[in-house]
């Protein structure tokens, strides 16, 4: 397996002085994820170093956006990143730190992804958190220091409720397949989940939801998410939302499969609704309140990892197809936005949305990002976003028919705050001088342009690869 | 084997009363002393489950244990509290009698909890469940009701300190590789939380939580 090696080899090289420096190491594990992706597709689910690793439909496909985004991001973070060090909120140090930290990042999130191990995983989640702890508090004012101190304390609190509930899963393994490694591995697990002790189970299972949901964000364990995001730098916000939470949403999803097999009954997909349905709800209600552009824009994401913890939570393969696409769209649209975003405070100077005005004056393309980046995330047809919260909904009448008000009303709510709010942002007249360079929006109209062909026409073998992916889970 | 299993009972016994004893502390260099004493308690007990139970790689845990939570970390954190000249009294939120009572109502929900799956065990160690359930809890309880950094990691190490109790009273210890993992991450950990305190220190002169409430809902 030397794609494997390389991959990590790319993400361990040391000092990187310049950000373009950083975006040739993400292109080069973009194109071993390619090729990784390529192989799956070709030859089927494989293993590798003892098991230890392994990959299938499901997350071949979360690496490749992973690997995806995380290389637009660097596209991205190269201009924006040096503006903020002319306006001198960060130094070289600090520089340094942000790039090596960035790989890191991605490494702890692939290793989470393709280990086998629940333990293991469980170190690359804890090592995903630490890694960006010290981005959020990058410009250390007052703000972002808090912001890091609660995105700490509350994912590594809700970290140690996982592991407390990764124990009672090898707990319960060990009785089964006898002490050692192999009780911890997810294809051994899923081999005999039939046998395992079902009360412990869904024991393990609650507290896995709870610490792995804290990470997702779900209501009401979301406190650290909109402050981190906020506070935080843009390329690290959009990293944040578009692939962490997904990340997270992939450890709980795989739980979910697990118990599903030893328990009889609904219980694990019940609760996932319930949380799920509670995040869309509340965070919908929130966005009305916000102030801050960033902080707008993560209270968006709640409220979508809510809906897709709801569609993996009904189950059947028609939800799981769903939750996989807009896993795929709301990671396109929402790092798009928050790299807009980012343009337009660095622009203006200020996140408070009150102060930004006339953006289309500022600069045509950052104006007209943001707004097709709005709409897209809005569930607007012909976007992609529409296509995935439209079969959410129609599989949500015809199996729990009770939710779809509440989810109906929330998108409501949640869409008449973000255009109430982006339209006067773009519109009208500026205060804010002309730019003087040029925007880096390469990256959001790529991304946008997949959600809409997203939207208009999914190609039928990105359908099959899907298909196979939902039926691993559904 | 009777013996071992009165002795791991004695140690978890100890446990919880170390956690108990945290939770009522006042003073900053007693809580890392009692850190240090719950470290030991952990890996004695780690020990003597290797020993009854002929699983040799405990031993290498209970190493991991002695070097990284008896040794190291308290060594780092008091280098912090030296260097950073901090010596006051932990403030608490609600007073300690208080604390007590809801920490005694935690541990009564901890062994209700576990009693169920205690059924199922058939190790030596199988009444300890509940009570490293409960000194999760109560490390919880810690971390929510200091008000300064320094005790909240304290809290937060010695959650860790629950956790491994459990994994080794449940199943004998996790596998080596995750274990090795966890300690590094935890060791990682602390080297931030190091970091963090001189940062937050510079921003707000004292390292009191309370500074840290901007950011909430209007």
């Amino acid at each position: 397996m030397p794609l494997l090696g390389g991959l990590v080899l790319a993400l361990f090289g040391h000092r990187r002085w310049a950000p373009e420096l950083n975006a040739s190491m993400s292109l080069c594990t973009l194109v071993a994820a390619a090729f990784l992706t390529a192989r799956i597709i070709a030859d089927g689910p494989m293993t590798a170093f003892h098991e230890q690793f392994f990959v299938d439909p499901f997350n071949v496909f979360l690496v490749a956006l992973t690997t995806f985004v995380a290389f637009t991001t660097t596209l991205f973070s190269c201009p924006y990143m040096r503006t903020e060090a002319k306006h001198g909120r960060v130094n070289m140090a600090r520089l340094r730190l942000y790039h090596s930290m960035y790989q890191f990042f991605t490494f702890t999130m692939l290793l989470c992804l393709l280990s086998n191990n629940v333990g293991v995983m469980w170190v690359a989640m804890e090592g995903a958190t630490l890694s960006t702890v010290l981005l959020v508090s990058l410009y250390r004012t007052p703000a972002s220091l808090e912001a890091a101190w609660k995105y700490f304390i509350l994912c590594s609190v809700g970290l140690a409720q996982a592991l407390f509930g990764t124990i009672l899963l090898y707990f319960a393994a060990e009785k089964v397949l006898g002490p050692g490694v192999t009780s911890l591995l997810w294809t051994h697990l899923y081999e005999v989940r039939g046998a395992l002790e079902p009360t412990v189970l869904s024991l393990a299972f609650v507290f896995l939801l709870l610490g792995y949901g804290t990470k997702v964000g779900l209501v009401p364990l979301h406190n650290w998410l909109p402050d981190a995001h906020a506070e935080g730098p843009t390329p690290i916000s959009a990293v944040l939302s578009g692939l962490l939470l997904n990340v997270a949403l992939y450890a709980v999803v795989r739980s979910k499969v697990l118990v599903d097999g030893a328990l009889a009954h609904h219980f694990s997909g019940g609760l996932m609704m319930g949380f799920g349905l509670l995040s869309v709800v509340v965070a919908a209600f929130f966005l009305s309140r916000q102030r801050d552009i960033k902080r707008m824009f993560a209270y968006s994401s709640i409220e979508h990892m809510g809906i897709m913890t709801f569609a993996f939570g009904m189950g059947g393969a028609v939800a799981a197809f769903a939750g996989l696409l807009h896993m795929t769209v709301h990671s396109l649209t929402k790092s798009a936005i928050f790299f807009t975003a980012g343009h337009a405070s660095q622009a203006t100077g200020t996140q408070n949305m009150d102060d930004i005005r006339g953006l289309i004056q500022v600069s045509p393309a950052i104006g007209w990002g943001l707004v097709l980046g709005s709409v897209a995330i809005l569930g607007m047809p012909p976007f992609g976003v529409f296509t995935s919260e439209f079969m959410v909904l129609t599989t949500a009448m015809h199996e729990h028919s009770w939710a779809t008000p509440f989810l109906l009303v929330a998108l409501g709510v949640a869409f008449a705050a973000i255009f109430g709010k982006v339209q006067p942002m773009v519109f009208g007249e500026t205060t804010a001088p002309r730019l003087a360079h040029g925007p880096a929006l390469i990256p959001v109209f790529v991304h946008l342009t997949i959600v809409l062909i997203l939207g208009l026409y999914i190609p039928p073998y990105l359908v099959a690869w899907y298909r196979q992916a939902a039926a691993l889970i559904g | 084997m009777p013996l071992a299993s009165q002795f791991i009972n004695l140690l978890a016994a100890l446990l919880l009363l170390i956690a108990f004893a945290m939770l009522s502390q006042r003073r900053v260099l007693t809580l890392i002393k009692l850190f240090a004493w719950q470290g030991a308690t952990l890996a004695t007990s780690i020990v003597i489950v290797a020993w009854s139970t002929g699983q040799p790689h405990l031993y290498y845990s209970a190493t991991l244990t002695v070097l990284l939570k008896v040794i190291l970390i308290p060594w780092i954190l008091h280098r912090l509290i030296n260097r950073l000249n901090i010596r006051w009294d932990v403030e608490t939120l609600i007073n300690i009698p208080t604390t007590m009572l809801v920490g005694i109502g935690l541990v009564i929900f901890a062994f209700a909890l576990a009693t169920p799956i205690s059924q199922t065990a058939n190790a030596i160690t199988r009444s300890t469940l509940g009570i490293a359930l409960a000194s999760v809890l109560l490390s919880f309880l810690m971390m929510i009701v200091r008000r300064k950094a320094i005790p909240q990691v304290i809290g937060f190490l010695s959650m860790e300190n629950g956790l491994f109790f459990a994994a080794t009273s449940a199943t004998y210890g996790m596998p080596l590789v995750v274990e090795l993992g966890i300690a590094l991450d935890v060791l990682v950990g602390t080297f931030i939380f190091g970091i963090f305190f001189f940062h937050i220190r510079e921003q707000f002169d004292s390292l009191d939580i309370r500074h840290m409430e901007k950011l909430k809902e209007d």
